[in-house]
């Protein structure tokens, strides 16, 4: 440093800057963010509370949406009611309250695994093929290289209700229709094309000079790519799998025509849980609030690698 | 270093499980080989995902053929399908209803995002927390978003009316966002822009915080004023990124159906029908297979060209 030390450094911005920043980010964030809590609280409101006017902010809370969300119910005569064994716990005293029977578990959960193997399966496949190939397109001279990686790109532009005709003829060939496997090879199409991009992008930024001196150290070309640049690489991997992770665990329209049981998402399942009469607000909110939780576990997990991430071309160790 | 991430362990073992005797095998490995061992599963995965259904599309829009009736004749109809969609209004009403939303989303979007990023590229106090909440509500499904928001939206008992009607003293059930016809388009826009705002900070933020420090230092010495600095360093290297964010939203959007068809499903009358929609009901109600994939091909084309045009323009911008 020179002599001219000041409190914080030429780049770092002043108190105010600082403050009248937070505000505004904080304001954005406050309201983004109804309609989300609006979600989870109406996930623990009764039926009636949920449609009340004006909105019910503070409603006695009920786990009936929870409820009416893992179980199917069947209404009953009074009679019936009557000569049935006192209630066995808190969902079947909950429905009894309501002339209702608990008939059976509902498909939510099936669905709900779906989705989780489906994700996963495809972010990690999307991930590690991503890598490979954006390794080769960053550091090796290609032919065509320009060429292909529009081409890569290009794949992501087909609407993906043109691309399921075809698709559905050819699972239905191969037996892959209503497959897990299958969902997972077709997503896992969707994605490569982000995660070579984006990750492209993030080898560009790790300077070449750290894998020849690895080699110079006696590495070959792949010891130098699993232990030089892929630990570098590694805030960029993970960014790209949220974001591939995020398309997986939400597509919908490939899932809605594409599948119908067996390996059914639980994007297509939400939108029709019905109760009597007309939507179940409550349990679709529950179903939501359960759909959202893991993302937003993972997402809060790798907070600082997406934060403080994205820079590490210029970070040394 | 403490394993977090899991995925960095698993790539810490990947390196170490590396048998050597395959690392002595591939010592001799060219780079050349070493390119296409790592291009071509990629590769292959997109030709039988993506390419061979493309061919396939392609061979259907010269036919007749109806996925409904499997054992009909299918005829060869030239460019009979290419012919009545090109000229059928219904279809450049469709064209023109996505171009606005395209347009409209990805204009809030693209402000909003980058100056959040901005923003949030200032380092206040906590900012990590608030970026993380701010992040949430691109991860949710679009389609689990649009039917929650037809909740929202509501007249009568939606919380989306009800917070107007307290702003403005408008009554909550006197308007209608998913059923009148001026609004239903802004409420595509609104529900986009709170779920994909976040998506084009985040991406921003990335190229706001590939700008080395020493930049800013040197403007410092020249005492460049911070006007000046935003808009010869910051905006400048921001750039690619923030057209990146524009290519992907600009792509995800032209072919948006999840949210529309949960939200309003096209309505009202065809006031929101974007083009997948459209091709939806050609494909999936009337069943018009042949006739869909040349409305498919022809979608594709359009945003593969105006995609190319895009991409040279972005790699031009890199360059510079």
């Amino acid at each position: 440093m020179t002599g001219l030390v000041t409190a914080h450094s030429v780049v770092d911005p002043s108190p105010l800057t600082k403050r009248i920043a937070a505000v505004v980010v904080i304001a954005y964030a406050v309201i983004t963010l109804v309609p989300l809590l609006w979600i989870v609280m109406t996930g623990f409101k009764s039926p009636s509370d949920a449609i009340a006017y004006p909105p019910k902010i503070v409603a006695e809370p009920t786990l009936e949406g929870y409820c009416n969300l893992f179980t199917t119910r069947s209404r009953q005569a009074p009679d019936y009611m009557a000569k049935l064994p006192p209630p066995s716990g808190l969902c079947d005293r909950i429905s009894r309250d309501r002339n209702m029977v608990i008939a059976g578990p509902s498909n939510y959960i099936p669905r709900y695994v779906n989705s989780l193997v489906i994700a996963f399966g495809s972010t990690a496949l999307s991930v590690v093929l991503g890598t490979l190939a954006a390794y080769a397109f960053s550091r090796f001279k290609v032919p065509l290289k320009d060429d292909l990686l529009f081409f890569i790109l290009s794949t992501r532009m087909m609407p993906p209700i043109a691309v399921a005709i075809p698709i559905y003829l050819m699972y239905r060939e191969l037996g892959l229709s209503d497959t897990r496997l299958g969902m997972i090879l077709l997503y896992t199409s969707v994605n490569i094309s982000l995660a070579v991009w984006l990750l492209k992008g993030f080898m560009d930024e790790i300077p070449r000079e750290y894998e020849e001196a690895a080699m110079v150290d006696g590495y070959t070309r792949l010891q130098a790519f699993f232990k030089v640049v892929l630990p570098q690489a590694t805030t960029g991997i993970v960014a790209t799998a949220i974001f591939c992770l995020i398309f997986a665990w939400n597509e919908y329209a490939f899932a809605v025509l594409l599948t119908s049981g067996t390996a059914q998402t639980a994007p297509p399942f939400i939108p029709i849980i019905i109760g009597e009469g007309g939507q179940d607000w409550p349990a679709v909110a529950a179903g939501t609030t359960l759909f959202l939780i893991p993302i937003v576990v993972f997402t809060v997990l790798l907070r600082k690698h997406l934060l403080r991430g994205i820079t590490f071309g210029a970070v040394r160790k | 270093m403490t394993d977090q991430t899991g995925l960095s362990g698993l790539v810490d073992r990947a390196a170490l499980v590396t048998p050597p005797v395959v690392a002595r095998r591939v010592r001799g490995l060219s780079e050349r080989a070493i390119a296409w061992l790592f291009i071509t599963p990629t590769m292959l995965l997109l030709l039988a995902i993506n390419i061979f259904p493309l061919i396939w599309t392609i061979r259907l829009s010269f036919t007749n053929y109806r996925a409904n009736r499997p054992n009909a004749t299918v005829l060869d109809v030239g460019l009979a399908n290419y012919q009545s969609i090109l000229t059928d209004p219904d279809v450049w009403a469709a064209m023109t209803v996505t171009a606005r939303f395209v347009f409209w989303s990805i204009l809030i979007q693209t402000l909003l995002g980058f100056a959040l990023a901005w923003l949030i590229d200032k380092k206040f106090r906590g900012h990590g927390l608030w970026t993380t909440l701010i992040l949430l509500p691109m991860m949710l499904s679009p389609a689990v978003v649009g039917n929650f928001w037809t909740f929202l939206y509501q007249p009568q008992i939606g919380l989306f009316n009800y917070i107007i009607s307290a702003l403005t003293g408008a009554p909550a059930s006197s308007f209608q966002m998913l059923a009148q016809v001026p609004l239903a388009p802004w409420a595509i826009v609104i529900v986009d822009s709170w779920m994909w705002t976040p998506y084009v900070m985040l991406i921003c933020l990335a190229g706001l915080r590939s700008i080395p420090d020493y930049i800013y230092e040197a403007a410092e010495v020249d005492r460049a004023s911070p006007w000046r600095q935003f808009w010869s360093i910051t905006l400048p290297m921001a750039l690619p990124f923030i057209m990146l964010a524009v290519l992907f939203r600009g792509i995800e959007n032209f072919k948006m159906f999840d949210m529309v068809n949960l939200l309003t499903g096209g309505g009202p009358g065809s006031t929101t029908e974007v083009a997948s929609i459209t091709l939806k009901r050609e494909a999936f109600e009337k069943w018009r297979t042949g006739y869909s994939s040349a409305f498919a091909i022809i979608l594709f084309v359009t945003v593969f060209g105006l995609a190319n045009i895009y991409v040279k323009a972005l790699n031009r911008v890199k360059s510079r």
